[in-house]
């Protein structure tokens, strides 16, 4: 397919490398069998809801590695272009880099060509990259965004797979919050009405999904600009540490103190001469 | 320990899937398409309203069934390769054309594609026509269904499908198969899409769940 993207040249066709390497990889030899490292994973729970003025995208902060919180204050609301922005579940890595990748592709478009991004074009990009990766890459992905043609909201499955919809929860805190959204969502809703329904649908997220909590960050975009809230509502069990934990110098007494030389011996010397640019 | 203190739902990871009913069906003077709205990952329904009617030219639909991302990238590659033809030709592309096409793509891929599009449209040369393109065959028909719906409805298509219907007739008997495949199909549901295509172009037409033909459902 005839896509501009100029930091990763498309191949034509489908490419299915990896996919020899994959199963070797499972199965391999009695001795040889290698275990595949299990990816950190954001539980998440994220939404989007399409209202008058533009569209409201909503997320939790907690990224968790396998039962601890690896990061509370994790930011799951990517920036794609001045009028994109996209929430990533799934696998923190991946989701992270696929959106970097794209905002550049969509910033080199942009320089090329003298024009704003479309959200339409960021999904074609998103789409035809996840369906290459046949499903290895796992990012779940909401992507919202107004431009002239007007305000969209879709996701984008690891599989390659898109839908566009007016509102939309995804990650493991899905089920919760698409309850919220399918009982109070209505078409061309104003700005608070708005905040509060995504705000409230990832708050279901964060008390039905372990892997979902602590802080809720918001980011509202239309066709003015962006307004990113970070964090729109706090977790009220934030606590303070109660003590230093860093130890001061001289904690440990030191018992005795040996000094070794290692006896290196020149073997071979050579000088390359370097090659200064000068005027002569 | 992590695995049980977080059991994750299987449906989480699981490919998106459309099972799904289509179905195309051609009168005098061209076909009507329909497809059911549920697109599934597992258990979990991931869109309830997704239209699974695709156009690949003016007067040539496809309906998409099987996963979802294989299909809808089948869609739009065979959308690219008709408008380069069309330019081509300067003309506008036969249904047959767009159905090898798909069928090229099928069958090449076959062992790494689980999808399966029915063709459909009309074209000046043979009129309203129906291709199957299921795992790498092309074979006009009559009429066409597919998508996991459609096991529960051969019988009905069997016995209901006349020759040389009118539009409408043609539009009544595909809402009705919808309604009853979605009826006993878990993986099929939603709302009903119906497109019309003849020599004036396509017509789009959702049919919500409350406007669906009522059958015996005691």
């Amino acid at each position: 397919m005839a896509l501009s993207c100029v930091l990763e040249p498309a191949l034509s066709g489908f490419n299915f490398e990896n996919s020899t390497r994959n199963i070797v990889l499972e199965n391999g030899s009695e001795e040889g069998k290698i275990k595949a490292p299990k990816p950190m994973k954001t539980g998440t729970t994220i939404a989007g809801v399409v209202y008058k003025d533009g569209v409201v995208l909503g997320a939790d902060t907690r990224a968790t590695s396998d039962e601890v919180v690896a990061d509370k204050m994790c930011a799951k609301i990517h920036y794609i272009a001045p009028n994109i922005y996209c929430c990533g579940a799934g696998t923190a890595a991946d989701t992270e880099k696929t959106t970097e990748i794209l905002s550049s592709n969509l910033t080199i478009f942009s320089m090329n060509s003298g024009r704003n991004p479309r959200v339409v074009m960021a999904v074609n990009i998103l789409q035809d990259m996840l369906f290459r990766y046949r499903g290895m890459i796992g990012a779940h992905l909401i992507l919202g965004g107004v431009d002239c043609t007007g305000s969209h909201l879709y996701t984008v499955g690891p599989y390659g797979s898109m839908d566009k919809v007016p509102y939309l929860a995804m990650g493991s805190g899905n089920l919760p919050a698409m309850g919220i959204l399918e009982d109070r969502f209505k078409a061309n809703m104003d700005l608070e009405e708005a905040k509060s329904l995504v705000s409230d649908a990832i708050h279901a997220g964060i008390m039905s999904d372990l892997g979902s909590g602590n802080n809720i960050d918001l980011c509202v975009i239309t066709k003015e600009g962006v307004d990113y809230i970070r964090p729109h509502k706090e977790s009220p069990f934030n606590y303070k540490r109660q003590a230093k934990y860093k130890y001061k110098p001289g904690t440990t007494p030191v018992l005795t103190k040996t000094v070794t030389q290692v006896e290196l011996e020149l073997l071979d010397e050579t000088v390359q001469m370097m090659e200064t640019a000068g005027s002569s | 320990m992590s695995e049980e203190m977080f059991p994750e739902p299987e449906w989480l990871s699981e490919e998106v899937k459309t099972g799904t009913t289509i179905i195309a069906v051609t009168f005098d003077g061209g076909v009507v398409l329909g497809s059911d709205s549920r697109v599934s990952a597992g258990e979990s329904v991931v869109n309830r309203v997704m239209n699974k009617l695709s156009p690949l030219h003016d007067k040539i639909y496809c309906a998409l069934s099987g996963s979802a991302a294989d299909a809808q990238t089948i869609a739009e590659i065979v959308n690219y390769q008709l408008d380069v033809h069309s330019i081509e030709v300067e003309d506008d592309p036969l249904v047959c054309s767009a159905a090898t096409l798909v069928k090229n793509i099928s069958y090449k891929y076959k062992e790494e594609l689980s999808a399966h599009l029915i063709v459909a449209g009309w074209d000046r040369k043979k009129g309203g026509q129906v291709y199957a393109t299921l795992n790498g065959l092309l074979s006009r028909q009559p009429f066409a269904i597919g998508g996991s719906g459609s096991f529960y409805i051969h019988g009905f298509v069997d016995a209901e499908y006349r020759k040389n219907m009118t539009k409408r007739e043609s539009q009544e008997f595909v809402v009705n198969a919808l309604t009853l495949a979605m009826g006993r199909d878990g993986s099929s549901g939603g709302v009903a899409y119906v497109v019309t295509i003849d020599k004036g172009g396509a017509e789009e037409k959702c049919i919500l769940g409350n406007e669906l033909p009522r059958f015996f459902d005691q």
